[in-house]
């Protein structure tokens, strides 16, 4: 045994297999290149739409509605974890059915009850304040976003629930000990620590959100898919333009997922990796 | 200062606390032995009333602690009232319990500024005169995960005399460390004794209860077995118990 073999050259071992994957990557990639190149699609369509004022209005939207539903969703899911997790069993009562009612139908069954609405009560009316009739109202903007902020909230609750319960409880005592009220505890010293928990499946919520505002085109909301659509009903266009859509909503989910990545180094200050 | 009369805990149907009594006096450090299991952390946490009692009452400075009395009743009271009557009462936890997401000095401030109203920079100069009293003023900026036990503890305890208290509890505050590490800790503890703090410690260092304490405790199944000045109870036990324990230990 000669010792002389511990410092000769180290050559390290070859990975075969991943010139295999990639030369069967590539061939695929052009397989649907070459296909989609010789189809039946005019790709001058596609890049004439892709910037078209209806398109561009219907990307805003979505993005609004993706947004603003998204807030209402977290208001009512920090909400309604909390009081799931209270010691009131009325409040807990209520966030229980809350869950059950709006995770167990249908969001799109919810967005024709929302829009709908008049049928039942024609009148929207609080005493001295607001008085008009209900049709007025509930347009497919607020519809929209009633179906898709409310249900939103009983997924995100459960959500923020997780992120509360793993916090360690030390934590909640050390913030009582020096004197802090329930509110602040929450607020100041477990929700900052949950948000690091809650933060990636919120990821994933948003840009789910995102694709559920295409439901809204059911009840004549403007976003982008919609608006594709009226385009191609009119031109027959159809698939260059929901090629359209694809890239507009592949923009839109890949500014999130930055966004994303922000938010969560913020909310790891102080973790050690 | 502190008056417990006949305090009792139950967890379920475990009894953990069978009517304790004991009375510690402005300025007086005692401290608190006996195997895990005996109660004494438990009856620590009733004080900060991070547990409720079932029986039996507390008193610091003459307050009843958790209830008002009214109709010959005892009402409970609200939770920001807790939270008010736990404010002289400084606590340092076995784990540390330090926020994480904040520095040492946010973690120290954090109290004077959300819970006393002080001002950011009122509480900002008294913050880092804390840390220099237990040895950190360089770690002001330092997150909790970048200290050591040691040091974690220390800033635990500025965080706890940030709130100005008239009491300190410790539950067992270096049963979490490594040994090299405990000395510190005991050292910020006896400077602290040494001002007139009145202070419980929960505590399996016996040398430090030796040195510093005015009356020692020891506890065995939820009772208190026997109780004296250190002298005493730590070196001529009356009871058999409190030689069994101190034999094992030693």
């Amino acid at each position: 045994m000669s010792l002389d073999v511990a410092h000769l050259p180290r050559v390290a071992r070859k990975h075969y297999g991943r010139y295999v994957a990639a030369v069967v990557v590539v061939a695929v990639l052009v397989a649907i290149v070459v296909s989609f190149a010789g189809g039946q699609i005019e790709w001058s369509v596609v890049g004439q739409y892709l910037t078209a004022r209806a398109i561009l209005t219907g990307v805003v939207n979505t993005f609004v509605m993706a947004v603003f539903a998204m807030i209402v969703g977290l208001a009512l899911g920090v909400l309604f974890a909390v009081m799931r997790m209270s010691r009131n069993p009325v409040t807990r009562g209520v966030s229980y059915l809350y869950t059950w009612i709006f995770r167990g139908t249908p969001q799109l069954l919810q967005l024709f009850l929302w829009f709908n609405l008049a049928l039942v009560f024609p009148y929207f009316v609080i005493p001295g304040i607001v008085e008009a009739r209900t049709v007025d109202l509930m347009t497919p903007f607020v519809a929209a976003l009633l179906g898709l902020g409310i249900c939103q909230g009983a997924y995100t609750s459960e959500v923020v629930r997780g992120g509360i319960l793993s916090v360690d409880h030390g934590q909640t005592e050390a913030a009582q000990a020096i004197g802090m009220t329930r509110f602040q505890t929450l607020r100041r010293i477990v929700l900052p620590q949950a948000m690091r928990v809650i933060l990636p499946p919120i990821g994933n919520e948003f840009i789910s959100m995102v694709k559920l505002t295409s439901l809204a085109s059911a009840i004549q909301y403007q976003e982008v898919l919609h608006s594709a659509q009226n385009i191609y009903y009119a031109n027959n266009r159809v698939m260059e333009l929901l090629f359209v859509a694809t890239f507009w909503y592949l923009i839109v989910v890949s500014l999130l997922s930055l966004g994303q990545l922000v938010v969560e180094r913020r909310f790891s200050r102080g973790v050690k990796r | 200062m502190i008056k417990a009369v006949d305090v009792h805990k139950r967890f379920g149907a475990h009894h953990v606390l069978k009517g304790i009594s004991l009375e510690v006096a402005a300025g007086e450090v005692l401290c608190v032995i006996g195997p895990s299991g005996s109660g004494k952390s438990t009856f620590l946490r009733c004080i900060n009333q991070l547990e409720t009692i079932d029986e039996g009452a507390v008193w610091v400075d003459d307050e009843l602690l958790g209830y008002v009395e009214r109709d010959g009743k005892l009402h409970q009271l609200s939770d920001a009232q807790i939270a008010r009557q736990r404010r002289p009462i400084g606590m340092v936890f076995q784990r540390f319990n330090l926020f994480p997401h904040m520095t040492a000095l946010e973690n120290v401030v954090e109290g004077p500024i959300r819970v006393l109203r002080e001002s950011r920079d009122t509480a900002h100069a008294r913050g880092l005169e804390l840390l220099e009293r237990v040895g950190l003023q360089d770690k002001g900026g330092a997150y909790p995960s970048t200290l050591s036990g040691g040091q974690q503890q220390r800033v635990a305890i500025a965080r706890a005399l940030a709130m100005r208290p008239r009491l300190m509890l410790f539950d067992e505050p270096t049963s979490a460390l490594d040994p090299e590490l405990v000395g510190e800790v005991l050292a910020v503890m006896r400077d602290l004794a040494g001002s007139g703090m009145t202070m419980i410690v929960v505590t399996h260092e016996l040398g430090f209860a030796k040195e510093v304490a005015n009356q020692v405790v020891f506890m065995d199944d939820g009772r208190v077995v026997e109780t004296g000045p250190p002298d005493q109870v730590l070196v001529n036990p009356a009871h058999e118990r409190t030689k069994t324990f101190l034999s094992a230990v030693l």
